[in-house]
């Protein structure tokens, strides 16, 4: 499905977009390795993102495995079971979700859809890769150092994150993970610049910001408010640094531990708090953006109509990426505020709904009526809507100060979080994945495979996730290594437990089906062509498959059209790509 | 945290100034060309790397805007002795606003062409700024040499770990700025070295304005308006 526009009659030397001075590799080193083609890093970060996210995968079967049946496996104890905690949430928010959001899919399509030969920095995208890969090796050596990891939670709230009750607060836990953070958010500004600056500068001819798919529209805002948000968790963790290694007292208060009076003094934890929720309240948007950027473009493709309410769209993408950033204490409910905080934050809170809700409508409403495929990716993407309204409802709850102070603290959190922040967006990622990978290797993905995998998913995660609310709501309080036979731990619920832990084995092994998929397909799948969804949008429109280096061929593709023109009435096929023009006779009126 | 709100506001504001000129009303779903359109080119005519660069400059405000909105909130606790400053810093001031004229001198040199001007300025303003990191490590020995050592009191820790970052963002600076140098004084003519000419003076300014807010902060000069800031959200 190549269209080039030179060979429609008239055309606009699309060579008029001058070429960016393109990195040439030289060697096999330069090419598959330290490589500056945005597409290559890609696969890197993608790689290494989900390579530390299967850690974090097993890490949540030995909790769960500890939580079902306390004291059988008995090198969980209660320190290990904490550090497991800790790097299960560290890594599944920071190294999986947000590397291969932003890292992964950010620098595979923001090029390749907006009809870019590559990232206007590729130096600095290269440097990102390696950085992150180190920061993901310090984040690892967590585990091998004396001590072993921080059990800090994956908040790391001082001060208990620095003193010596806590697993790794006064051995190297601690400070290799402040440290990976750290190189984390070096490693990500990097890269991060060049995804805005590629945005705004590297479009082809005719792609107006009101053309670009949401999938761009998602990454791009996310984008901005990840590079505003992480200096706060940058500041933060320099401070526990200082506060660990050279004893000042930014947020460590005066303390008495084991009798001897330590040397800090007068610091604020709660200062602590503000700088790290500052950063973890964006996060959220900054892994739910360009998931919902994805889905949309994937349901507009799957149910071949174009997305209702495109604008609206974008404006409630940009809404939401800047609301998130008045929000942030309402993590904080708990800890001692100002009752007029918590009211306005409550608000704030409730307030980011409405722009939520409007998209989740709009989704619904493409669907209406459209020519619905049940294809993998699309199976993925109405999984994700069904799980972020599920999730998003129990956000209403917690948003309340009065409802949030006596469900803090328990298992209904932990529910309502792994909903909307952990299953949601994985559910895109999967959709994401099955969507593209016919792009990125030429070979699709096994349907019966990918359809089992779905199914086993999405029913599982539930059967984890749906009786977690009610152990909440009895009271079940989280964090705790085991629980006994108690008031919020009767036999009923015991035998809950046992059933979560059984269904989130089962949704593991899952991912290693699809992890095999993704493996044999590589060479046995079937033979995609150069765009096997019949999709609009520029990535679809390459010479060869999977694109060469440079993206497109000789010429770059100039835009003539908004990314959703599906099943268009009168038009040949059910969609019209963006690089093909309307035909100098046809009438303009005929998409409205 | 109302300092960094106060940033992002103002922040917010540049880019709803942007946005509005990007046509964010249009409807794309009724625009879709015939091969005949000519598009207007949909990239700004600035140069990227400035563009690059002046995204860059904004994280880097968040990131001080957010060391001085901890200090605010770490100051309002009860064991905080502010920290006599050294008067070298003034001298420190001195030769980084220096440093700062002498690229703009640079630059304006640079866009005439006047090679010579150029290449002197751009020297002035890389011994000036390897002079003001010097002042500030010797502003620092002052203050160890006088007791008022990093863990002591939060005022003293504030002040190492926010100079201490500024400077590692004037050196990084420096390193950009020694190559532009060594590259100018290799005979790279004014035409071609403009660009980075101008890289490092919006570079330089920027820094230039945060020491400048951050010496105010530790000079005293910012409790008036902590207190202001205090009265309106109390």
């Amino acid at each position: 499905m190549v269209n080039i526009p030179s060979s429609i009659n008239d055309p606009i030397p699309a060579a008029e977009v001058e070429d960016v001075e393109l990195y040439h590799p030289h060697s096999w080193w330069t090419t598959y390795v330290f490589s500056q083609d945005a597409k290559v890093i890609a696969i890197q970060y993608s790689l290494t993102a989900i390579s530390i996210g299967l850690v974090a995968l097993v890490l949540s079967w030995l909790m769960r495995l500890q939580l079902a049946f306390p004291g059988v496996f008995t090198f969980i104890d209660a320190d290990r079971y904490y550090q497991f905690i800790t790097m299960h949430g560290m890594i599944m928010v920071i190294y999986l979700l947000t590397a291969l959001f932003l890292g992964g899919f950010g620098n595979y399509l923001i090029p390749l859809m907006l009809g870019a030969r590559d990232m206007v920095f590729p130096y600095a995208n290269m440097l990102s890769y390696w950085i992150y890969l180190l920061a993901v090796l310090v984040l690892v050596a967590g585990f091998f150092a004396p001590g072993g990891p921080t059990g800090a939670g994956w908040t790391l709230y001082p001060p208990q994150a620095v003193l010596s009750g806590t697993p790794g607060g006064q051995d190297w836990g601690i400070i290799l993970m402040l440290s990976s953070l750290i190189l984390f958010i070096i490693g990500f500004t990097m890269g991060g610049l060049n995804y805005v600056v590629t945005v705004l500068q590297g479009r082809a001819r005719g792609m107006t910001l009101m053309r670009m798919p949401l999938t761009i529209w998602g990454i791009f805002t996310a984008t901005v408010m990840a590079l505003l948000a992480f200096p706060a968790l940058f500041v933060a963790s320099v401070m526990m640094l200082f506060d660990r290694v050279l004893g000042t007292s930014f947020f460590m208060p005066a303390i008495v531990e084991m009798g001897t009076q330590l040397q800090h003094g007068g610091g604020s934890p709660i200062l602590f708090q503000h700088l790290f929720w500052f950063f973890g309240h964006p996060e959220v948007y900054i892994v739910a953006l360009p998931a919902f950027g994805i889905v949309s473009d994937l349901i507009s493709v799957h149910a071949r109509k174009n997305i209702f309410g495109y604008r609206m769209m974008v404006w409630a993408i940009v809404i939401i990426g800047a609301l998130s950033f008045v929000v942030w204490a309402h993590h904080m409910y708990v800890s001692g505020m100002n009752p007029n905080f918590g009211f306005f934050f409550a608000t704030t809170t409730l307030i980011i709904a409405v722009p939520t809700a409007i998209k989740v409508y709009n989704w619904v409403l493409t669907l209406w009526r459209g020519d619905i495929h049940l294809t993998v990716p699309m199976l993925f993407a109405l999984g994700f809507i069904v799980t972020f309204v599920n999730g998003g409802l129990t956000g209403l709850f917690l948003g309340n100060v009065v409802v949030d102070v006596p469900l803090s603290d328990t298992m209904f959190v932990v529910a309502h979080f792994h909903m909307v922040m952990g299953v949601a967006p994985i559910m895109v990622i999967f959709g994401a994945i099955y969507h593209w990978y016919p792009k990125i290797t030429g070979r699709m993905l096994d349907e019966t495979m990918g359809q089992i995998h779905f199914w086993v998913t999405f029913l599982g995660a539930y059967l984890i996730f749906f009786p977690m609310h009610y152990l909440g709501l009895l009271g079940a309080p989280r964090r705790y290594y085991e629980l006994g036979e108690s008031v919020v731990n009767p036999p009923s619920a015991h035998d809950l437990n046992i059933f979560i832990t059984l269904m989130a084995l089962t949704v593991g092994a899952a991912q290693v089906l699809f992890l095999f998929n993704a493996a044999w397909s590589l060479r046995r799948g079937k033979d995609a062509g150069g765009n096997p969804w019949r999709a609009t949008t520029l990535e679809w429109q390459t010479p060869t498959t999977p694109p060469p280096h440079g993206n497109f061929g000789k010429e770059l593709p100039v835009v003539y059209r908004w990314a959703y023109d599906y099943s268009v009435p009168g038009a040949p096929e059910d969609f019209i790509p963006q690089n093909e023009p309307d035909p100098e006779n046809r009438s303009r009126e005929h998409a409205s | 945290m109302s300092a960094i709100l106060i940033f992002l506001a103002g922040l917010a504001s540049i880019i709803i100034w942007w946005m509005a000129q990007q046509r964010l009303t249009s409807k794309p779903w009724l625009e879709s060309a015939r091969a005949s359109d000519i598009f207007p080119v949909t990239r700004s005519p600035i140069p990227t790397v400035k563009i690059g660069l002046g995204v860059f400059l904004a994280v880097v405000g968040a990131l001080f805007t957010l060391f001085i909105s901890a200090y605010f909130m770490r100051m309002g606790l009860q064991d905080w002795w502010a920290i006599p400053l050294p008067g070298v810093l003034w001298v420190n001031t001195a030769a980084l606003v220096v440093s700062s004229i002498a690229l703009e001198m640079a630059k304006s040199s640079a866009q005439q062409n006047d090679a010579n001007a150029m290449k002197i300025a751009l020297l002035a303003s890389f011994v000036t700024a390897i002079g003001f990191l010097a002042g500030q490590l010797f502003a620092w020995r002052e203050l160890v040499s006088e007791g008022y050592v990093l863990a002591d009191n939060p005022a003293n820790s504030f002040f190492y770990l926010i100079t201490g970052m500024h400077g590692l963002h004037i050196l990084g600076g420096l390193l950009v700025l020694s190559r532009t140098t060594f590259n100018v004084w290799q005979g790279e003519p004014p035409k071609e070295a403009r660009l980075s000419i101008e890289l490092c003076a919006m570079y330089w300014h920027f820094m230039l304005i945060v020491w400048l807010v951050i010496f105010a902060l530790f000079a005293g000069w910012a409790n008036d308006f902590v207190d202001i800031c205090r009265q309106l959200l109390t």
